[in-house]
């Protein structure tokens, strides 16, 4: 068919991979999530186009149709039990752009389909038909790699980990006296874990958190290792490593015997580490092994419910805030409440967005896309439109975004849209304004050399 | 003709019933089984306050924000939905067959009201229809087969409703109301249709995962309406 002589532009066209694919592979996991749920949900569909709306990509692209949720889902994973797993690679290349450049995976489009079709749910096994041959981000490949190899996504040392955590200490409790960061304290009430996106580039999140509970009197200790409680495996589809990045938190969780675990300001390691990893591992009734608590649960504990922490009226945020409902804390995790009583308790002029709470817009960086990197930076931008119209509309001039993958969209967003408006963690601001007790005022006179109790806190 | 209203009547209704309730209950009893042992997170967590709350939300007329976001058509889906189930089922000559074969029969919807019904949803046809062709977010999902879905929806309606009024014959169209009718209900169990049933399932298991199982401090979790 094709002439001898077009075999230097065969070459030239590096997207053409016709390795061939694993049907009995795809088959299987087409099969394993052949449930009752996936049944339905694929006959179903009444095809009624009410996602549509939902859905900030197909928004954000002046409604272009091919963007609505169904016809994503259809495409893709529909097709893929429509062939019965008989798909060339080709297919998967095309699929990936839908699943992963496409969806954010935020589960808006749930709320807005009569059925309740969990289309998120749909897509991810997309995603993990599209990873198991290879076809997945590079980047989100790598820091599946980087579990693989270093039980982190970012392959922090568990050495930079500890000292991270021993410079955060010394220089935080300049601030607060006696402050600790201790580490593998058997017992603790909370074993808090944390984004390696900390340790590697925002290390004055540990030193805050440090600060917060520190003010609380609270018991609480890192592990030495299982400390990364994201989980980008998740999100590339692959539910082994997903797995095991659950399991090194959880394993360390249950040696050191602690209450809780308690995971920083991040959407998805917490829907991660609370309610996927359970299913991830097959354990039984999906329950985790020990609870779960989100940083931001916490802080409403302590300055909203029980008053352990006290917000000095002073100095309370003045200007307009707005708050970034993560998905994965507002939608599926429920705590969109407390995001709001939290911020009110520590602003004065509090301005919701709209849509809001459990409706809220995804803002673009979620489903793996920040951590995906430059090659989907764009889409990133374009879609992240919805977001920054939301933003701006609320006339606020400083943002609370408590979680990570937010942050970094809402400060690109910041700059695409010229919002002129700061992004914050909920850390920072409770850092700033909550009153530090007598005793923890460092005394400047007496300068000990050796510090008091040192970062290495329990023996054991 | 009178042959075939016999059997459309006698044998091929029998035949109708099974098949539609079997048929539907044959699923539900296959998709238990298997959600027994592919979908144990929906048993984990199942919360029957909020399955209730994300079904009974979606049984509203505007219940949900999704559907106030389109009033019209909001407006639309629930009648077409309230037209289809409630004009056959409390039809004053639906009742008297049913007294007939079984001794008894409920409470019936005076003839004029019906009537109206059934036009108001053959409207409620048309106007889906042209919504299916006219929006593009509809159309791009849509195959030949869901637009067939709508017509054979409407068919015993239009049928029924010519019958009633006993234009030109009315035998004719008795005979094509009621093979319409069931064409349409033994296609139920195997179609789309069959979220007359599995709608209940879907629902109960968003409500649960989006709602009872974030539900904590017991205040909490997302609404799926």
């Amino acid at each position: 068919m094709t002439e001898p002589a077009e075999d230097v532009q065969v070459q030239e066209t590096p997207e053409r991979d016709d390795r061939p694919v694993n049907v009995q592979k795809i088959q299987s996991i087409l099969n394993t999530n052949n449930g009752a749920r996936m049944r339905s949900w694929l006959d179903i569909c009444a095809r009624c186009g009410l996602c549509a709306e939902s859905c900030f990509f197909y928004l954000a692209h002046d409604k272009d149709p091919k963007l609505s949720p169904a016809y994503k889902v259809k495409t893709t994973v529909g097709e893929m039990y429509k062939r019965k797993g008989n798909v060339d690679r080709q297919f998967l290349k095309d699929a990936y752009e839908v699943l992963w450049g496409q969806c954010s995976m935020c589960r808006r489009c749930s709320q807005f389909c009569p059925f309740g079709i969990d289309m998120a749910t749909m897509i991810g096994v997309g995603r993990a038909v599209c990873n198991s041959q290879g076809v997945v981000p590079e980047s989100l490949a790598k820091a599946v790699e980087n579990i693989r190899t270093t039980g982190n996504q970012m392959a922090v040392s568990q050495e930079d980990w500890l000292e991270t955590c021993a410079w955060m200490a010394e220089e935080y409790g300049e601030e607060v006296a006696g402050l600790t960061i201790p580490v593998d304290v058997k017992g603790a009430k909370y074993m808090y874990t944390v984004n390696p996106r900390e340790p590697a580039y925002y290390p004055q999140d540990v030193g805050q958190m440090a600060q917060i509970l520190h003010v609380a009197e609270e018991d609480w200790t890192v592990p030495s290792k299982g400390w990364d409680c994201t989980n980008l495996a998740m999100f590339a589809g692959n539910k082994e490593v997903a797995g095991y990045a659950v399991k090194l938190m959880y394993d360390a969780a249950v040696e050191l015997g602690v209450e809780q675990i308690l995971t920083t300001e991040c959407g998805h390691a917490y829907r991660s580490a609370a309610f996927e990893g359970p299913y991830f591992l097959g354990l039984p009734g999906g329950k985790t092994p020990v609870p779960v608590k989100h940083a931001v649960q916490l802080f409403w504990e302590y300055i909203v419910r029980d008053g352990r922490i006290k917000i000095d009226p002073d100095k309370k945020v003045t200007v307009p805030v707005t708050i970034q409902d993560p998905c994965n804390q507002a939608r599926s995790a429920g705590l969109s409440q407390m995001l709001r009583e939290l911020a009110q308790a520590l602003c004065t002029d509090f301005r919701d967005m709209d849509p809001n709470r459990e409706y809220n817009h995804c803002c673009g960086g979620g489903g793996g896309f920040i951590p995906m990197g430059a090659e989907f930076k764009k889409r990133r931008m374009i879609s992240g439109r919805i977001k920054a119209e939301q933003i701006k509309a609320t006339g606020a001039e400083m943002i609370i975004v408590p979680c990570h993958n937010c942050f970094d969209q809402i400060n690109d967003l910041n700059k695409e849209y010229k919002l002129g408006i700061k992004v914050l963690s909920f850390k920072e601001i409770i850092v700033e304004s909550m009153i530090i007790p007598e005793k923890f005022i460092p005394q400047e006179e007496d300068e000990e050399p050796e510090a008091g109790p040192d970062e290495t806190g329990g023996e054991e | 003709m009178q042959a075939l209203y016999e059997f459309l009547t006698g044998p091929a209704l029998w035949l109708t019933f099974i098949i539609f309730i079997g048929g539907l209950l044959v699923r539900a009893a296959f998709y238990f089984g298997l959600s027994l042992e592919r979908d144990k997170i929906f048993w984990d967590h199942f919360n029957a306050a909020w399955s209730w709350r994300s079904i009974y939300h979606w049984l509203l007329p505007w219940g949900s924000l999704s559907l106030r976001k389109q009033p019209v058509f909001g407006l639309v889906f629930f009648l077409f939905h309230l037209c289809l189930l409630g004009v056959p089922i409390f039809l004053g000559a639906h009742n008297i067959m049913w007294k007939e074969y079984f001794g008894w029969s409920l409470p019936t919807l005076p003839d004029q009201l019906a009537d109206w019904g059934a036009l108001l949803l053959m409207a409620c046809v048309v106007f889906l229809f042209v919504r299916r062709l006219v929006r593009p977010e509809v159309r791009i999902l849509s195959s030949l087969w869901d637009y067939v879905l709508l017509l054979l929806t409407a068919a015993p309606f239009v049928t029924g409703y010519l019958a009633y009024h006993q234009y030109n014959d009315y035998m004719t169209w008795l005979v094509l109301h009621i093979l319409c009718s069931e064409v349409l209900m033994i296609i139920v169990p195997f179609s789309k249709l069959g979220h007359l049933m599995l709608f209940f399932f879907t629902r109960a298991f968003i409500g649960t995962e989006m709602g009872g199982r974030r539900d904590q401090y017991g205040r909490l979790g997302a609404r799926t309406w």
